[in-house]
């Protein structure tokens, strides 16, 4: 069994502590506000030369992205954190690191999009940046974001995919707040991170090579099949390096976790820490002979439709819990319903689904809330009929 | 080399360009609607032209001005503005103004 010290940490901590163990060749970030104490502790650690990281401060996090891609494309192992905003400017340049497919790694503390001006958790921040072409990890406590920060390393520099990683965590609820974490020893992290050999780097002078190039209506579209393949490609990937740690580590990873998912005739999707909610009330509903499961969805880039499909394939009712809106889209849904209504019906599947936007800007959620989407979801699986096709928690009617 | 026309499949992932000094396989010359035409009588050989160039498309042998590389020159013209010779009658356009200037492509 491997070293590990169980110390109290935050999830902003404990993904510095991760990153502190990968040891990256360059971090870059911007150090103020929307920043979180991810790169805060950090850079605490090049201070105090307990890394050999080249920090780098800088003006913006559009600059913050931008450093990155280019020590990316020198060779370096590469690392950077955002939330919210901070997130938002660097928009051009998560599109740039992806499509030149460099493999870094950007823990995300999700925060709301102000405005109005607004700081606490949501995840309109990183939903909104599903289609930029980063694989992402959404993690329920301080425990799985320092876990999924290491694999990330893992998945990012698989020589099939190179695609970057972002990992989430809540912002406040997980980011603030002090939870155990086991801390694995730096030499087991560092053994299962590896050495990072890029197969192309810009610092190899003796065969010269160019990152980034004009790239017109002759190649882009190739360029752009190629990302669709590497995400194909990557849930066995994430599969195989969350067994790997699991066996190493003893915390097993997968595609999503399903909580009394076996019998289940009513199932609730959620994200990251109020999964911790509906696990308490699942188990409650389980007590009083309700049929009712629990998936809770780490990776939603790729999004894993065929997997949910046969994970719901018994399942006559379904909820999904969204923190975030996508504006205009049917019903004012969130991003995870309209992903699962395509997968289902891609499967064909004859289910009933429903979402409900919940948490905006940091509103609480209860498990009276999820008492009331069972509720709710009894009531469709029994007549088989949807009152209201998107519905929300804990707003003021 | 990157093979011509390469499929999805074939292409370099992420576009990366594997050969050194592969622009030169780009040939930018029809991006051109004005073209520089040079007075080979009147020209003094200073070579502005050439220091000031983009596309280092000014060929030069031996210090004297030989020819514009119409393969490379977008016909951007800087050359024709940084000319400093003044002609009462230009070899190409029989127009007064500089050793070079530039006309429509075509003409």
């Amino acid at each position: 069994m491997v070293m590990a010290t169980k110390v109290a940490l935050d999830g902003a901590h404990a993904v510095s502590e991760a990153m502190r163990q990968i040891d990256p060749d360059v971090v870059a970030a911007y150090p103020i506000t929307p920043q979180t104490a991810v790169v805060q502790r950090f850079s605490q650690f090049v201070a105090d030369g307990r890394v050999n990281t080249e920090f780098v401060a800088v003006e913006s996090e559009h600059a913050a992205m931008s450093a990155c891609v280019g020590a990316a494309a020198a060779g370096g192992r590469v690392m950077t954190a955002t939330a919210a905003n901070g997130l938002a400017l660097m928009w051009e340049m998560l599109y740039i690191a992806a499509s030149m497919r460099l493999p870094i790694v950007m823990p995300v503390v999700n925060r709301a999009l102000s405005g109005p001006l607004n700081i606490h958790c949501d995840h309109s921040d990183s939903m909104g940046a599903r289609d930029a072409g980063w694989i992402q990890l959404y993690s329920e406590t301080a425990q799985e974001a320092y876990d999924n920060t290491i694999q990330a390393i893992r998945i990012a520099e698989h020589a099939d995919l190179k695609l970057p990683v972002m990992v989430m965590q809540d912002g406040f609820i997980t980011g603030h707040g002090v939870e155990r974490v086991e801390v694995a020893d730096d030499k087991d992290v560092r053994e299962f991170i590896g050495k990072y050999a890029p197969e192309h780097s810009l610092l190899d002078i003796d065969n010269p090579k160019t990152f980034g190039a004009w790239d017109m209506y002759d190649y882009y579209f190739e360029h752009k099949r190629q990302q669709t393949d590497a995400f194909s490609k990557a849930m066995p990937i994430i599969t195989a390096v969350g067994k790997e740690f699991g066996s190493r580590f003893g915390r097993n990873y997968g595609i999503f976790d399903a909580f009394e998912m076996d019998d289940a005739e009513m199932a609730i999707i959620v994200l990251s820490s109020t999964a911790g909610t509906c696990r308490t009330v699942v188990r409650d509903m389980r007590k009083q002979g309700v049929k009712i499961g629990m998936l809770k969805l780490r990776v939603f880039r790729p999004f894993p439709a065929a997997e949910l499909a046969r994970a719901l394939s018994r399942v006559r009712a379904v909820a999904v819990l969204d923190r975030s809106i996508s504006f205009g889209a049917h019903e004012g849904a969130g991003p995870i319903f309209m992903e699962l209504c395509s997968a289902l019906f891609a499967a064909g599947s004859d289910a009933k689904v429903v979402d409900y936007i919940f948490g905006l800007g940091g509103r609480d959620i209860f498990p009276q809330h999820i008492e009331q989407v069972v509720h709710d979801l009894k009531e469709i699986a029994s007549s088989g009929k949807v009152k209201s096709q998107v519905s929300y928690l804990g707003l003021r009617e | 080399m990157a093979k011509e026309n390469a499929s999805w499949r074939e292409a370099n992932i992420g576009g990366i360009v594997l050969e050194a000094g592969s622009s030169a396989e780009y040939k930018t010359g029809s991006w051109r609607t004005e073209r520089p035409v040079h007075d080979a009588q009147r020209c003094t050989h200073c070579l502005i032209c050439w220091i000031h160039c983009p596309d280092s498309a000014i060929v030069v042998e031996n210090g004297r001005w030989v020819a514009f590389d119409y393969d490379y020159c977008k016909g951007c013209g800087i050359c024709a503005a940084v000319c400093p010779v003044k002609v009462e009658d230009h070899e190409h356009t029989h127009q007064e103004g500089k050793v070079i200037q530039m006309v429509m492509e075509g003409e």
